[in-house]
């Protein structure tokens, strides 16, 4: 593979690939061509100009012959304008002292009579991009916007955007902006705000009579829509030429100035949104997707608005293009988001023409609209329920579209398709296209995990382990112990097929820590569970997954505690092995259950083998908060990625559409503390599932016991007070506990004991421990009460350091009687919202603080409902935060 | 807001490469051919079209074997840049009358030129062929169409039939005929890709069809056209279900669940008689995509059995049934099964007399692969294979081998029963009477038969 190769410029000397020596012999062939009136000069130059641009094109650096280029440039052979505008563009920048040399064609072109050529020129000279030439713009740049000509002043409009990139201040003191509103809104209707909708078309109403309304079939409407002609008119063009600059201007300029804040305002207004909207069909479609993302973000004031518009662009519907069906289908659901019901008829609604679109396009297209449909899905699955066969899985699907399809069967299988989806996607675990089967068979196990009745499903998951090949039997594994951690009443069809299983027979990790958890889990019912995991152990050094290792240690300590007697020579030597292990998880769980078995093997049977609550939901791996993020950035990356914006663009480039980040935008209720302590509930991360399991055990431990320090200097106390290690274990109901202290104790006394924190300075002002306040209330309280303080203080650098994500702080806080109810926000800056409310009292505290984690500095607003303690309380807030990161 | 656009060969070449905003990085083209090239080996995945590194985002469609790419730094629509680059693909088709890498790099200078007019600043301007003819100077350098391995829907033309002039699909709007006048022509395709999958007993379990109907205008004075459908066409899958659902199973009335229109088309009169009314712009564009899931006769019946056969060897019978008129003639038949992961050796057994047939066994992916250049409606025919294993086969072989899968294309013929009734061109005068083409092919997009 070569990409690089420069190959195109295959008339031209292949024998000196280095492209150095072809340059300068270009060059020479421009110097002889420039002064040249013989009659087929223009031919020649247009062969050598050819040739500096294929060139150009492979990544050879031609601008060594910039000059020799603009010397030719002097012609009246558009083809050959056009090839050095090309080339003057690209190099412009290096070279900006020749750069001048071409103002002069260019602005004598911008006055030529022939409009393409004004176009044309006025085009080439705005993407110069060399700053010290701005002055040269202005004027036809000016006089461009009022040309006669439309094609000129779209050309214009756009090189109003040009020239603010190359420099700011020209183009604000220019007044361009104001010039393009002006020419978007040149209209002579621009004042009527009212939109103008075919007489007879009412598809969507009022929802007080939705019950007798069906949303009408694409076909119902009769002349509902006169296209100008198939030509676009270009003053549509100049329109959306006009809104692109102004938007882009604005919102790089809304950083530094009020004022252009409220130009965007304008924008979004109800005229603007109208004016735009009654033109929609005279725009291109690549316009109309524009301009209707625009009116997705129009906020209507009331609901006839929103049926007007959606009435208007019902029609947007059935086109051919999928950006523009995406972009109306965006607008609908964005301004139906309060009306339940009509919101759902969107859905209803757009789900045949995006089906359409899956069929019609190229697999790229499709995909893109796949995605979309993906995102629905996931959000409505009962409303998708009957069109499970469009989401099978079509032979010549590429692999990323078969992903996006099972996933969705996974979610919209429910009791009445659930046989058809399962014997589907039983199919598919045959595939030859391993990853798909794969998919496939943790798709059955995942609609088995949804279903209430599971009996069919868990006997095709047996049938796959007789399949008898590797990574099925791997994959179904997996799915049995999740299976098993939520009906725990299957366990005995499932132990007998799996106790059958070879764990020789297991290659892949994941697959093997399942195996090894059943086995410590239910090692009372599966008879040679300690001599399989004693096998295991044997073979410690060959395994080389930590993953497996780890589980191997939980899975001997349970197997330990069922059958003492048969698992103490293999729990002795799991624990050896464990201490010696170099992978620093395997080592600490290791050392930890060895010091939990000194202290008292009671205790240690309650953290590791306690008895189960079946899992009753596996948490999703997407918070909501970012699901609601990527549903408000619809029919945008995000949906294909499946992450919010802000996780894969920068700041200046997140569009001109992006939603700015205030109070009213910050999402609430993820960081409620009811969701915090979740971690009791079982809810675990589908990403690893069996290894959490066990961190929550332990976290629920430290909260179970008090204090997470006390439960772990205890062994410590015993040891350094000489105490002999066994008259901790001695336990009258398992004496045989005591035997497996055999190691020597010594070369673990000096490790992992915590130093006892300083306690936190006593507060002096106390705080209710658990104070309740809605978001609603904590708004409306911010907007009424005035400010107390308002100051900046500095985060401990080792804070700083650890405030990887909002959430280490809120938790600190919480500790502290501190509620979180918003954040957002992303490294270095975040926003939170906190309150706390003083004990015994109504008086709620309200902070908004802004931290910067580059700077270590936190700037606060605080308002208190009770300004008496209000300094009481700053300082309070003040030093828990300065304490983030030292405990 | 587009940052860049480039078209790239099979071998990572550029072959045009416009840079619109210079905000993206240098060296973006190779970062993305090396991407797409070794996208997830392992795993012999292929790249998604639209993907991200380093906070580039690069969208890309493949077209003729090339890669059509645009950058960008913005979250913007990833469906208004998709269809952009098909749009900017057919443009280019347009101009060029083919679209392969020859015809590119001859006339890389005349695309840039619609690129330049295409996109300004990272926005989409106008993409309609004809808006574009006033502003492109250069004239296209014709490549040989019939040396090329013919490309896109209308190719399949070439092969089979001879009853079109195999020219002019491949000619280009604006060239002009060697004669100096051009000729008064139009093209209406309708396209239909089939998806049918057949379960292991024979019964339809999914059947789908995605149609399009393709024009292409060489008529000069933009005149209105007309074009009708079949007049009983039902539109909407709850709409007639309920009275039709049991005429349509003797071959009555078409039901298409939904389907779309381009912009130009007034559906005025739609309602009423079914006919479309439209002034078509020049260049090849889609006047409708439909979709229909209603029941159809599937043309080939597939029956595929693997049994046993002592120790170590299996079976396999593969009968194909042509379920379509005998004046049809299917071409580029391709009937793939895979085999199980063991088997070493497979030797077949054509039909007797059997005539522009081949097979294969494909050991790196262990398929069988049967290629018949033409079944002729009505016919019959079968193939049996002996397969060797290099171990004994254990449980079930129809769960370690299969499903078939079936390509062909299928010229004069659709599956959906849509017709075009008439296609009426305005009449500028007495002696004008432009050809007019309407030509029907079904291709297989999903044919499966289960074990």
């Amino acid at each position: 593979m070569a990409p690089t190769a420069p190959s195109p410029a295959k008339s031209a000397s292949p024998s000196q690939p280095s492209g150095k020596s072809e340059v300068s012999d270009l060059k020479q062939q421009l110097r002889q061509l420039a002064g040249s009136r013989a009659p087929d000069a223009d031919d020649q130059r247009r062969d050598v100009f050819k040739r500096v641009i294929s060139c150009m094109t492979a990544g050879i650096d031609v601008s060594a012959a910039f000059g020799e280029m603009v010397l030719c440039s002097a012609t009246s052979d558009v083809v050959l304008k056009k090839m050095c505008y090309l080339y003057v563009g690209v190099h412009a920048r290096a070279h900006p002292d020749l750069a001048l040399l071409t103002i002069n064609f260019l602005q004598r072109d911008c006055r030529d009579q022939d409009p393409t050529i004004r176009g044309l020129a006025l085009r080439s000279l705005c993407s110069l991009r060399v700053p010290n030439l701005v002055e040269y713009l202005v004027t036809p740049l000016t006089t461009g916007l009022k040309d006669p000509s439309a094609y000129v002043r779209m050309v214009a409009a756009v090189g109003a955007a040009k020239l603010y990139h190359i420099s700011a201040t020209t183009c604000l003191d220019a007044d361009l902006p104001a010039a393009l509103k002006a020419l978007m809104l040149s209209d002579p209707d621009a004042q009527i705000i009212i939109l103008t909708l075919p007489c007879h078309m009412t598809i969507f109403t009022c929802p007080i009579i939705s019950t007798t309304f069906a949303i009408k079939r694409t076909f119902g409407f009769g002349t509902s829509w006169h296209e100008e002609e198939e030509e676009v008119s270009l003053d549509g063009q100049v329109v959306a030429n006009c809104l692109h600059s102004l938007l882009e201007i604005w919102t790089l300029e809304a950083a530094n100035s009020e004022a252009a804040g409220r130009e965007i305002e304008t924008l979004y207004s109800k005229p603007v949104v109208f004016y735009l909207l009654n033109k929609i069909k005279e725009f291109s479609e690549w316009a109309q997707c524009h301009v209707l993302e625009l009116a997705s973000k129009f906020i209507p004031s009331d609901n006839n608005e929103i049926f007007d518009i959606m009435n208007l662009l019902e029609d947007r519907l059935q086109h051919a293009n999928g950006a523009v069906v995406l972009a109306t289908i965006k607008v609908f659901l964005h301004l139906t988001m309060s009306m339940t019901d009509v919101h759902q008829q969107v859905y209803e609604r757009i789900k045949a023409p995006l089906l359409t679109l899956v069929g019609a396009g190229s697999p790229e297209q499709s995909y893109s609209v796949l995605c979309h449909l993906h995102l629905l899905v996931m959000r409505a699955p009962m409303l998708f329920s009957s069109d499970y066969k469009s989401f099978y899985c079509q032979f010549s699907d590429p692999s990323y579209v078969k992903k996006l399809k099972l996933e969705m069967l996974t979610a919209i299988a429910n009791e009445s398709n659930t046989y058809e989806i399962v014997t589907e996607l039983c199919e598919y675990a045959g595939n030859v296209d391993v990853p798909i089967a794969r998919e496939s068979i943790r798709a059955v196990g995942k609609i088995a995990l949804q279903q209430y009745d599971v009996n069919a499903i868990v006997d095709r998951l047996l049938q796959f382990l007789e399949m008898d090949k590797d990574y099925v039997t791997a994959e179904t594994l997996v799915l049995v112990k999740d299976l098993l951690r939520k009906y725990p009443q299957w366990s005995h069809d499932c132990i007998a097929v799996v106790g059958n299983i070879s764990s020789q027979n297991i290659q892949e990790p994941k697959g093997k820590a399942a195996l090894i958890w059943m086995l410590g889990e239910y090692s009372q019912d599966m008879h040679d569970a300690p001599y399989v995991l004693e096998n295991l152990v044997d073979n410690w050094d060959e395994e080389q997954s930590p993953e497996v290792r780890l589980h191997l240690l939980t899975a001997v300590m349970k197997c330990f505690f069922k059958r003492p007697p048969e698992t103490q020579k293999a729990l002795g030597a799991t624990l050896a092995a464990g201490l010696a292990d170099t992978h620093q998880d395997v080592h600490d769980r290791a050392l930890f259950y060895y010091r939990l078995l000194q202290y008292d093997p009671a205790v240690a049977e309650r953290v590791v083998n306690p008895p189960k609550q079946a899992v009753s939901v596996f948490a999703d791996t997407q918070s909501s908060e970012i699901k609601d993020r990527i549903f408000d950035e619809f029919n945008s990356l995000s949906v294909v990625y499946q992450k919010p914006s802000y996780m894969f663009t920068d700041k200046e480039h997140r569009g001109t559409f992006e939603y700015s980040e205030d109070l009213a935008n910050l999402t609430v209720g993820a960081d409620a503390p009811e969701t915090v302590i979740s971690a009791q509930r079982y809810q675990e991360n589908d990403n690893d599932l069996l290894l959490s399991t066990s961190d929550k055990e332990d976290n629920g431990i430290r909260s179970s016991n008090g204090s997470y320090t006390s439960t772990y200097n205890a062994p410590s106390d015993l040891l350094s007070s000489q105490t002999p290690a066994e008259t901790a274990l001695i336990n009258p109901s398992s004496s045989t506990y005591s035997t497996q202290t055999n190691f020597s104790l010594d070369d673990l006394l000096g490790l992992g004991v915590p130093d006892a924190s300083a306690p936190p300075p006593p507060p002096a002002l106390a705080l209710n421990s658990k104070p309740v306040l809605d978001p609603a209330t904590f708004q409306k309280k911010w907007g009424q009460l005035a400010l107390s303080f308002s100051q900046e203080c500095s985060l401990s650098l080792q804070g700083a350091a650890s405030l990887m994500n909002p959430q280490s702080l809120i938790r600190h806080m919480q500790s502290n009687y501190i509620q979180c109810i918003a954040s957002g926000g992303q490294p270095p800056n975040y926003k939170f919202y906190f309150y706390g409310q003083k004990a015994g009292a109504a008086a709620f505290y309200l902070v908004e603080c802004i931290v910067n984690t580059a700077s270590a500095k936190a700037q606060l607003k605080i308002k208190a409902e009770d300004g008496t303690t209000a300094e009481a309380f700053s300082t309070l807030f003040q030093s828990v935060l300065s304490q983030f990161g030292h405990s | 807001m587009i940052s860049q656009f480039f078209v790239l060969s099979q071998r990572g070449d550029h072959i045009v490469f416009r840079d619109y905003r210079g905000e993206v990085p240098k060296g973006s083209a190779e970062i993305f051919f090396r991407k797409v090239k070794f996208w997830n080996e392992d795993e012999a995945e292929e790249a998604p079209p639209v993907f991200n590194i380093d906070g580039v985002n690069y969208v890309h469609v493949k077209v003729a074997g090339l890669f059509f790419v645009v950058t960008t730094m913005v979250n913007i629509s990833p469906s208004l840049l998709l269809e952009l680059l098909q749009r900017i693909a057919r443009v280019t088709k347009d101009y060029l009358g083919v679209l392969n890498e020859d015809s590119l790099r001859k006339n890389f200078i005349l695309v840039y030129e619609l690129l330049d007019e295409v996109i300004d600043f990272g926005y989409p301007q106008t993409t309609s062929t004809e808006a574009l003819k006033s502003y492109i100077f250069n004239e296209p350098i014709m490549v040989d169409a019939g040396r090329l391995p013919p490309l896109g829907p209308a190719a399949m033309f070439m092969q089979g039939t001879k009853r079109m002039p195999g020219t002019a699909v491949t000619k280009s709007v604006v060239a002009n005929e060697p004669g100096g006048k051009k000729r008064e022509e139009i093209f209406v395709d309708i396209i239909e890709k089939i998806s049918v999958t057949f379960s292991s007993s024979g019964y339809i379990l999914t059947s789908e069809i995605d149609g399009t109907i393709q024009m292409k205008s060489y008529l000069s004075g933009n005149p209105e056209i007309r074009l009708a459908l079949n007049e009983d066409l039902g539109i909407g899958k709850n709409s007639s279900s309920t009275h039709d659902y049991r005429s349509s199973s003797g071959g009555g009335s078409v039901v298409l669940d939904d389907c779309n229109f381009h912009e130009s088309v007034q559906l005025d009169s739609f309602d009423i008689d079914r006919t479309l009314h439209l002034i078509p712009p020049d260049g090849e564009f889609p006047v409708m995509n439909y979709r229909m899931t209603q029941e159809f006769k599937p043309p080939f019946r597939v029956t595929a059995l693997i049994e046993e056969a002592g120790p170590s060897r299996a079976e396999v019978l593969l009968k194909i049934r042509a379920d379509f008129p005998a004046n049809v003639t299917a071409n580029t038949i391709t009937v793939q099964m895979p085999v199980p992961s063991y088997t070493m050796r497979a030797s077949f057994e054509l039909e007797a007399g059997a005539v522009g047939q081949t097979t294969d066994f494909k050991e790196g992916t262990r398929r069988l692969e049967w290629n018949l250049k033409k079944i002729v409606g009505g016919s019959e025919h079968t193939l049996r294979a002996k397969l060797t294993f290099s171990q004994e086969s254990h449980g079930n072989l129809t769960k370690e081998a299969g499903p078939v899968n079936m390509n062909f294309t299928i010229p004069m013929y659709n599956a959906s029963k849509l017709q075009v009734r008439y296609l009426q061109i305005a009449k500028k005068s007495k002696t004008y009477n432009p050809y007019r083409w309407v030509r029907y092919v079904t291709q297989a997009n999903s044919y499966v038969a289960r074990l």
